[in-house]
């Protein structure tokens, strides 16, 4: 019987043969705003011309931007009620900020993942007690809710990191849950059922990487809100403490004097906040649609 | 006398139905498989042919052990497998493997080939990775696939590429009985006689069992040995493929063979006599289910349902006309 | 071939080319690269070729509707007389689902699960002709009936989800209908239905073609349909038409090493033999090997064929092919290859 046999298959990919087209596929706008800030904040000692803390001898308080009448080229951005230079202050406080919200991010994505995945994978009881839990906890106001953990643990870096991603994580664990109720229903997971694995090979395995691309584009997203939210609780007195250039710690000792005409001690930390914020929010978007099979090649 | 190495009594699988979307009540059961007997051998294939609602995908999933059946038996050599548990459970998962028909959602994006193929391996033995790595290089080669290929991710791959990866994985550990669930239907027509070549001579080399499930009689009938023809959960007729092919005897299995397409525009093409839709199993005709649309239907058929009768030796119909 | 009264050219596709770009233009697929046929009025055309050959993009052309980032790129479609490459959206509408109307794969997408049958099935009818009121209730239990809807004017109330698939496929084809159109393209219409609803849709499509005159353009991957239902056959490959002819004659002697791989890969029913597969994969479009593109699955490739693509032969006053076997050539090399 001559039946035609096989030939072992030589192989074609069928993957577009170049990832990135160019200039184009990059998010050049966020990139542009994050990299400096990234860079301000792991070579803050090394860049920023004063200790953030200390006063500049020999200069008044409240000096000006350099540019402007009664500055001082030592001090370009100007000097705040401590005669402290506030260009040292916004480079050691994009450390913090970054560093808040990149630690309050994997914190709460950690935790809201876990949970959701439980939730999706398990269903059942366990999916109604971490869904109520959500529900709960999704009820209480976030930033009252972050000022009652912080009067309670008490202001530090830490402290904070945790307090956010104990206050954050909800938003992860619905959206998670969701994809893992899609996910399980999968003939690859399926089949892993069928070849015997337990749940927890089962979640390792299959259901937990084929989350993180989601997990990672929220992620991307919340940075942006963990930032505003320290910087809220620090505006507030309630976060990272004093001395701490923290930005929103600078908005909030600059307050009172704004109305005086001391704008530069509150338009600086805030539009970095701001362009931050708005980098992450760019990125998250870009990543969105990169990680989209779909939407990806257009 | 050995025992068929899949034995089927009397299975019977009932789903509750409930009607109502804010208050649901229970209406009623859904009838996805009745009454089925049928026996897979040692390396045969038995090919289970229907059309949508007739119970194959059903009659799959109480094989897997995916759902439990309401009523009657499966033996796996010899042991009922409803009463397994642990280690023996095991054992069985590991000598009953499936492959489904979609080769895009069955293979998970995220692992490399040779991790999807090992996993039955790692979840069912303590072999070593050196070990491991060798028997799916081995098995990869079986299906005709090169080695080189255990290191790329399913989306580098060709439909039929991959349901040769998942055909690779069900053989990986020394199965016995592979279920295939419309394997090649999703496959370009040309990549489909490759796959059930390929499928062919892993029996003829490795003696396997297959349960191949279809909806179309020609590759249904040459890759079988034995066909049972299901109709809405039950077993209507069963003989070896030839057999079948020349001589169907229930009026269902006539219209499946006049439905099939002709292979030449020469070929005189008879009209379907069968008219209507395929009932819902939730209220299935009484009597014999397929009596609303059979041309050749008898007021018998509305009251009675019709006995199995072997009409000749080793071919099964459950119809009035015999 | 009655050369007396052969009925008027209805489709006329000289050397069309449909375009992808993605990645921003810098990578260009060529779904469809130079494809022409011809089709009459009242005849059916099959359109056969493997996933990804250019078949439903050929469909998407004619009708205008194709997606992001495609585009044709040269060539022309003429039909009834006017030129339809270089209409716009606007007038397109006006041709679509009135002088063209599509039957798409999937029954469960095709209908609105939000409005009734009979709004549905009223649609073109009422855009197109202007119908309105009770000659267009009329119109729609007349087209209800005609696709073998049993009780239409109480089915026409009712919502596509209570419908089964072959049903749903009918509805579908009753919209099609609905407008009065002179070309229907039914793009693999019965690929998800259960064999026997396929058989007896088929024979309705047949019937509708012998009493509306309408022509057809069957787009499938199945040679049983083709064999059943169509006049002509165009057979594709990686965006080209390798072989074009009437349906006897290309089932009779294949002239393309593919359109006999095709036929030689389907199983007979009841028989044993072996069955012949095609090596390799389907191409693919963004890495096309120079020459004929079937040519690394062929098993009678010449030398010359991996250097250059074989230009179009004519072996029949409606039949062409695109290889660099002649006749006489053909069959010997091929049967010698696969013994």
């Amino acid at each position: 019987m001559s039946i035609t046999t096989i030939e072992p298959e030589i192989l074609v990919s069928t993957a577009p043969a170049a990832r990135f087209g160019g200039w184009r596929e990059w998010p050049l706008l966020s990139l542009a705003i994050l990299v400096p800030f990234v860079l301000a904040a792991l070579f803050a000692d090394i860049i920023a011309p004063y200790d953030p803390t200390e006063p500049i001898p020999g200069l008044k308080y409240f000096t000006p931007p350099a540019w402007m009448e009664g500055g001082d080229s030592r001090a370009l951005l100007g000097t705040d009620f401590q005669s402290r230079d506030i260009l040292s202050r916004l480079l050691h406080g994009a450390r913090i900020s970054i560093i808040v919200g990149v630690m309050g991010t994997v914190v709460a994505g950690s935790i809201g993942t876990a949970f959701g995945i439980l939730a999706g994978y398990l269903g059942g009881w366990v999916d109604q007690v971490i869904m109520r839990l959500t529900d709960a906890w999704l009820a209480l106001p976030a930033i009252v809710f972050a000022i009652f953990l912080a009067t309670l643990l008490g202001p530090s870096l830490w402290n904070i990191i945790i307090i956010l991603g104990s206050v954050y994580w909800t938003r992860y664990s619905r959206v998670i849950r969701g994809e893992v109720l899609s996910l399980r229903e999968r003939e690859y997971v399926k089949l892993a059922e069928i070849a015997g694995a337990r749940p927890k090979r089962v979640i390792l395995r299959h259901i937990l990487p084929n989350v993180l691309n989601t997990a990672t584009v929220l992620g991307s997203l919340t940075i942006g809100v963990v930032i505003i939210a320290e910087a809220s609780l620090s505006f507030l007195g309630v976060g990272v403490p004093p001395p701490s250039p923290a930005w929103g710690l600078m908005l909030s000792e600059a307050r009172s004097t704004l109305m005086a005409g001391k704008w530069w001690l509150t338009v600086f930390p805030g539009v970095c906040i701001l362009l931050v914020v708005l980098a992450t929010q760019l990125f998250g978007d870009w990543l969105r649609i990169r990680l989209d099979p779909q939407q990806r090649n257009l | 006398m050995t025992p068929p190495l899949l034995e089927v009594v009397g299975l019977q699988k009932y789903f509750p139905a409930s009607t109502g979307s804010l208050f649901r009540r229970k209406a009623g059961w859904v009838r996805a498989v009745e009454a089925m007997d049928f026996t897979v051998g040692e390396g045969e294939t038995l090919g289970l042919i229907g059309e949508s609602g007739c119970g194959k995908t059903t009659t799959a999933k109480l094989i897997l052990l995916q759902e439990r059946p309401t009523a009657g038996t499966i033996h796996f050599a010899g042991t009922d497998i409803s009463a397994l548990r642990g280690a023996q459970l095991m054992e069985y998962r590991r000598q009953v493997q499936v492959v489904f028909q979609d080769p895009f959602s069955s293979l998970s994006p995220r692992m490399r080939v040779k991790d999807i193929v090992a996993e039955p391996l790692e979840i069912h033995t303590d072999q070593p990775r050196a070990e491991r790595e060798e028997r799916v290089a081995h098995v990869l080669h079986l299906v005709g696939l090169q080695r080189d290929v255990m290191e790329l991710f399913p989306h580098e791959f060709s439909g039929g590429q991959r349901q040769r990866v998942a055909i690779a994985r069900a053989l990986v550990t020394d199965t016995r009985l592979i279920v295939l669930d419309e394997p090649v239907s999703a496959l370009d027509v040309s990549i489909r006689a490759q796959i059930m070549i390929t499928l062919e001579q892993l029996q003829q080399e490795l003696g396997v069992s297959y349960l191949f499930i279809g909806h179309d009689l020609a590759t249904v009938a040459h890759i079988s040995h034995r066909i049972a023809v299901m109709y809405l959960g039950q077993l209507v007729e069963m003989a070896d493929s030839l057999e079948m092919c020349t001589h169907p005897l229930h009026p269902y299995t006539q219209a499946l063979f006049i439905a099939a397409l002709p292979a030449h525009p020469d070929v005189p093409y008879e009209r379907l006599a069968l008219t209507g839709e395929i009932p819902s199993a939730l209220a299935p005709p009484p009597g014999c289910r397929f009596h609303t649309r059979c041309p050749r239907a008898m007021p018998r058929c509305a009251e009675e349902v019709p006995a199995r009768k072997e009409v000749a030796p080793g071919h099964m119909v459950a119809c009035h006309l015999y | 071939m009655n050369e007396m009264r052969m009925p008027e050219m209805l489709l006329q596709v000289r050397d069309l080319q449909t375009h992808f770009t993605s990645f921003g233009g810098s990578r260009v697929v060529k779904a469809v690269d130079g494809i022409s046929f011809d089709l009459r009025a009242g005849e059916t055309l099959g359109l056969v070729g493997e996933s990804g050959c250019g078949k439903t993009t050929t469909c998407l052309s004619i009708v205008g509707l194709l997606p992001a980032g495609a585009r044709i790129a040269g060539g022309s479609i003429r039909f009834a007389g006017e030129e339809l490459t270089t209409k716009t959206q606007a007038e397109m509408r006006h041709i679509r689902g009135r002088a063209i109307a599509m039957i798409l794969q999937d029954p469960m997408a095709s209908l609105n699960p939000l409005f009734s049958i009979f709004t549905q099935v009223s649609e073109p009818a009422y855009y197109h002709q202007k119908i309105r009121g009770r000659p267009l209730r009329e119109r729609v239990k007349e087209l209800l009936h005609s696709v073998r809807i049993p009780s239409g004017a109480q089915r026409m109330r009712e919502y596509p989800h209570q419908m089964s698939g072959g049903m749903r496929q009918r509805i579908v084809g009753a919209i099609a209908l609905s407008g009065g159109p002179k070309l229907i393209i039914a793009d693999e219409p019965t690929t998800n239905l259960d064999v026997t609803i396929q058989a007896q849709y088929l024979d309705l499509l047949k019937d509708l073609q012998e009493a509306t005159g309408v022509a057809i353009i069957f787009v499938t991957h199945n040679l049983g349909i083709v064999a059943r239902m169509c006049d002509a056959m165009a057979v594709m490959y990686a965006g080209r038409i390798v072989e074009h002819g009437p349906v006897r004659d290309l089932f009779n002697a294949p002239k393309h090493p593919y359109t006999r791989a095709l036929l030689g890969s389907i199983t007979k029913l009841g028989s044993k033999e072996p069955i012949y597969a095609i090596p390799g994969q389907p191409p693919n479009l963004a890495r096309l090997p120079p020459g004929c593109a079937f040519q690394p699955r062929c098993a009678a490739a010449l030398p010359i064929c991996a250097m250059q693509a074989p230009g179009i032969a004519r072996h029949g006053p409606e039949w062409t092919a695109r290889c660099w076997h002649t006749e006489s050539v053909t069959k010997e090399i091929h049967d010698a290859a696969i013994a």
